[in-house]
């Protein structure tokens, strides 16, 4: 169980509990946090649960695999630290996490 | 007017079952898909990506589970529309009647949505500016190469259609190749052909820039880019390119007057109607307690819709389950052997 804070564009803050395994997108879709949209439903082939990390997150985070940053380049204005938040997986260690999320995802 | 008994909208592996159960109990269908291609998400998303959850199949990729299934329903000859999108319905006498982004227009007492999560659009830049010179210097797809001979042409994207396009006008182009990171992910002999063309000074490239706005008055004048920290350049443009992949998009699908869900439209699980009478939403689109986005569920639901298709397009006949490995007429309708 972490605790993750989405940060919307708007500033408005959503505190939420996800279970240890669910990824970050599922912890917003099942929470409904707007903001993240996850059309195709975690499967790395869009790219509308793009987030933004700070840094001193982005760095703990397992390493992007092959084929997110290919996304990311189809997400609404990526940037060095952007991430697609279904590849984000929670355990005990993202507790505190603070995701941004974009303007819009389309 | 052409005149069928369902009207299906996306011809991903969902839409494409419908049609094949439709045939197997004797009904007419045209399909319809934004795509130049048929397939859907499989063909345009992952047609290379192993897909292990389909039922008997252990492994395929999306490319092979669409040329299977265009070959199942062969033996009806439906009539695909594709590279169109369903702009308008309207109900008269109890029909449905649609008109598309093309013109043409259908007659039919039943309309299938399998259409994924929306039509496939290309991403555009996010500037109003951009906005207003779209479709005359500011492009997202190619249709007339003989425009940028001997202009100056401003493409951004790191895929294949970037690359491509980079590597072509180059020749008769002054081409500048804009890409948000050091990485491009075209395929390498592309990506070591800009290399080479760079080197040659035959193109010049940024990367780890993204677009700012266009300038321009009657006629598009200059690009500025932007980097992360914040430093901008601008660069002089008569055209502008962009190629940052396909974006899904519900449409025109949002003004027929559905229910809509969270973009999904939700649906019984007897037969998969929607709130309109004669509009049925099948596969990823629709929604119902316990809905799963897998194939399989997609391939049930059209099955069950196609069975509610049936008493609206043959009002006065009754319908008769019948299996394929034992029915003469179903057999008769693909073509097999008795």
């Amino acid at each position: 169980m972490a605790k993750i804070k989405y940060i919307e564009h708007s500033g408005e803050e959503h505190e939420i509990e996800v279970s240890n395994g669910l990824s970050v997108m599922e912890g917003a879709i099942q929470n409904d946090v707007p903001g993240i949209d996850a059309d195709c439903g975690g499967g790395m082939a869009c790219a509308t649960c793009h987030v933004y990390v700070k840094d001193d997150w982005f760095n703990k985070l397992s390493e992007k695999s092959v084929g997110e940053d290919d996304m990311l380049d189809q997400a609404y204005e990526p940037k060095s630290n952007s991430r697609l938040s279904c590849q984000i997986i929670v355990s005990d260690e993202l507790n505190g996490l603070v995701v941004h999320l974009p303007e819009k995802q389309l | 007017m052409i005149n069928t008994d369902v009207l299906i909208i996306g011809a991903g592996p969902t839409g494409l079952f419908c049609a094949h159960q439709l045939g197997i109990i004797g009904l007419k269908c045209e399909v319809v898909d934004n795509l130049d291609k048929i397939g859907g998400q499989c063909i345009e998303l992952y047609p290379d990506k192993p897909i292990y959850d389909i039922p008997a199949i252990p492994e395929c990729t999306g490319e092979e589970l669409t040329n299977n299934l265009i070959q199942q329903i062969k033996p009806f000859n439906f009539n695909f529309h594709l590279s169109d999108r369903v702009q308008e319905i309207k109900n008269e006498n109890s029909k449905w009647i649609v008109k598309t982004l093309k013109g043409k227009e259908f007659l039919t007492p039943n309309i299938v949505i399998a259409g994924g999560v929306g039509s496939f659009e290309p991403r555009k830049f996010p500037t109003k500016n951009c906005e207003k010179f779209e479709g005359k210097n500011v492009l997202y797809s190619v249709k007339d190469k003989t425009i940028f001979k001997d202009k100056k042409v401003v493409i951004f994207g790191g895929g294949d259609s970037a690359l491509d396009w980079a590597i072509e006008l180059s020749k008769n182009s002054k081409v500048t190749l804009i890409h948000r990171r050091d990485e491009f992910r075209g395929v390498h002999t592309s990506v070591d052909k800009v290399k080479e063309l760079e080197n040659e000074k035959k193109l010049e490239v940024f990367t780890k820039y993204s677009i700012k706005d266009v300038e321009g008055n009657e006629n598009l004048e200059s690009v500025e880019i932007k980097n992360e920290e914040g430093e901008s350049k601008t660069i002089k443009a008569d055209y502008v390119l962009g190629f940052f992949g396909l974006i899904m998009q519900l449409g025109p699908i949002l003004e027929w007057g559905l229910n809509i869900d969270k973009k999904t439209i939700p649906v019984n699980t007897e037969n998969f109607e929607t709130n309109k009478k004669g509009i049925f939403a099948i596969g990823d689109i629709c929604t119902y307690p316990g809905k799963l986005k897998l194939i399989l569920s997609g391939f049930h639901e059209g099955a069950l819709a196609a069975r509610g298709c049936f008493k609206y397009a043959r009002p006065d006949e009754k319908y008769r389950f019948e299996f394929t490995t034992t029915s003469k007429t179903v057999k008769n309708r693909i073509g097999a052997k008795e």
